[in-house]
């Protein structure tokens, strides 16, 4: 049976892991390779590296990280922030990446998804998402609705988060990383009609993202929301719950993971 | 020394580098004589049927390649390395392919379901088949000799294998339907999912593959 993933999330600045993993001997906690090697003994089932360099020299500095993680892990590590175009999807790709997450240049944009699908194959393309619930629709009796943010979360785009989703897998897009806004970094746990309407209004996998604060959400996340796969952060970097203990208690929950 | 076809189907250095990790030295391949003059073989790719063929034939790898195999060359396929030996696939209408193993690429059904942890409500399978998933393992190829039964290997994909004779068959996997994950056929060995993406586990497949033509 497939299992569900749990997958750790990285954000990268200027070649070094920001929030790395807390109390544990890694020789380097800033070395995105480290990190990766102590996700990958503990069970990680994919790894995110999400590059929030701001210099010029990003292109250099991450492809070099995603080179050196991927001569020393192997597991499929998917690479998002600031991808603009198809070469820098061949570069990511090239150096070892193994899917590329596609945020703001895929609403600015639209046939990048579809090209890059093509050309490289939806196994990987990934498609983020970051959604926010929309005030509009609040108390007027209509369904609630998820509005589409990019940069970063900054700029809002007055698309509808599901005929998004939609358009992307039309467009050939492999996976849905979808993250709540409303709900990232709060440690309540992730939106879940947000992520169940997401996922069952398409047939490609998707995974949830944005405000994991105990293993219960991943948990939720996964049946309730049903999402295919669970990405979380600060609760992993900050050893409040090691990956297996959280597999530990998925699967006495019943749910499906590799252990 | 293994050699690794390159044919622009995909990013092969992560199948080099675990080759290497597993202390084996792997090279890379472009050209006809290359091939020829390999002492085993390594088909990665992910992507389109259509793309693999066509660039097989582009680089005039074809007939290299199938007089390797039918020298008694070792050859280990991966994913669409699995794929193409087969006759024809159905991705994008009818795609002849290598024609090594009888049988047919099919597309998983759509609305596929099944049940979801302790809830009652079956969920829709989403394709591509994407993610972890164990083997059942009915043969053992020497390549395989240290994988246990249900061992967990990472899969990516839409489309798979249906043999026309089963004594090929080296594992199945379940997702909806069982299917064959892994065949096994003289100096023929290939699987639908990635060792080289399927940590520890996966890595024991290309050491022992390297091994047995070192």
């Amino acid at each position: 049976m497939l299992a569900k993933r749990i997958i750790p999330c990285l954000d990268v600045k200027d070649g070094r892991v920001v929030k790395g993993v807390n109390f544990v001997n890694l020789r380097d906690a800033g070395d995105p390779v480290e990190n990766a090697k102590f996700y990958d003994k503990e069970g990680a089932d994919e790894l995110v590296f999400l590059d929030i360099t701001a210099s010029h020299e990003r292109r250099r500095i991450i492809l070099s990280v995603v080179e050196r993680t991927a001569s020393e892990v192997f597991m499929p590590l998917t690479v998002g922030g600031g991808i603009r175009e198809l070469q820098d999807i061949r570069d990511l790709l090239n150096a070892g990446a193994d899917k590329v997450s596609i945020n703001t240049a895929a609403v600015q944009d639209h046939v990048l998804v579809k090209q890059a699908a093509e050309k490289f194959g939806s196994q990987c393309i990934v498609v983020a998402i970051d959604a926010k619930r929309s005030h509009v629709n609040q108390g007027n009796g209509l369904p609630l609705k998820w509005g589409v943010f990019i940069h970063g979360g900054r700029t809002p785009t007055g698309i509808d988060a599901l005929e998004w989703a939609k358009l992307m897998e039309e467009h050939g897009a492999g996976e849905i990383l979808l993250t709540s806004m409303d709900r990232d970094g709060t440690q309540e746990g992730y939106d879940i009609p947000l992520t169940r309407e997401i996922s069952r209004a398409v047939s490609i996998p998707v995974i949830a993202s944005g405000g994991v604060g105990t293993i219960e959400h991943l948990y939720e996340g996964l049946v309730n929301g049903e999402a295919d796969a669970a990405l979380a952060a600060s609760i992993f970097h900050y050893r409040q719950h090691s990956i297996r203990e959280a597999k530990e208690y998925l699967e006495a929950k019943g749910v499906a993971v590799r252990i | 020394m293994v050699s690794i076809i390159d044919y622009g189907m995909g990013n092969l250095r992560s199948v080099q580098k675990g080759f290497e990790k597993t202390g084996y030295e792997a090279r890379i391949v472009h050209t006809p004589q290359e091939v020829l003059d390999a002492r085993a073989l390594v088909l990665p790719g992910v992507g389109a049927f259509r793309d693999c063929l066509k660039n097989l034939e582009s680089l005039n790898l074809v007939t290299p390649l199938l007089k390797s195999i039918k020298a008694g060359k070792p050859f280990l396929g991966l994913c669409l390395g699995l794929q193409i030996l087969f006759s024809e696939s159905e991705e994008f209408g009818l795609t002849p392919g290598l024609d090594i193993i009888r049988g047919r690429v099919i597309r998983f059904p759509d609305n596929m379901t099944a049940p979801q942890g302790t809830s009652a409500s079956p969920v829709r399978l989403k394709i591509p088949h994407m993610g972890w998933n164990t083997i059942q393992v009915k043969r053992k190829p020497p390549c395989l000799e240290d994988i246990p039964d249900e061992s967990y290997f990472y899969f990516v994909h839409s489309y798979y294998v249906v043999p026309e004779h089963v004594d090929v068959v080296a594992a199945t996997t379940c997702y909806g339907i069982e299917f064959t994950s892994c065949i096994w056929k003289d100096n023929i060995v290939a699987c639908q999912f990635h060792p080289e993406k399927s940590q520890a586990t996966g890595l024991k497949i290309l050491k022992r593959f390297a091994e047995t033509v070192s």
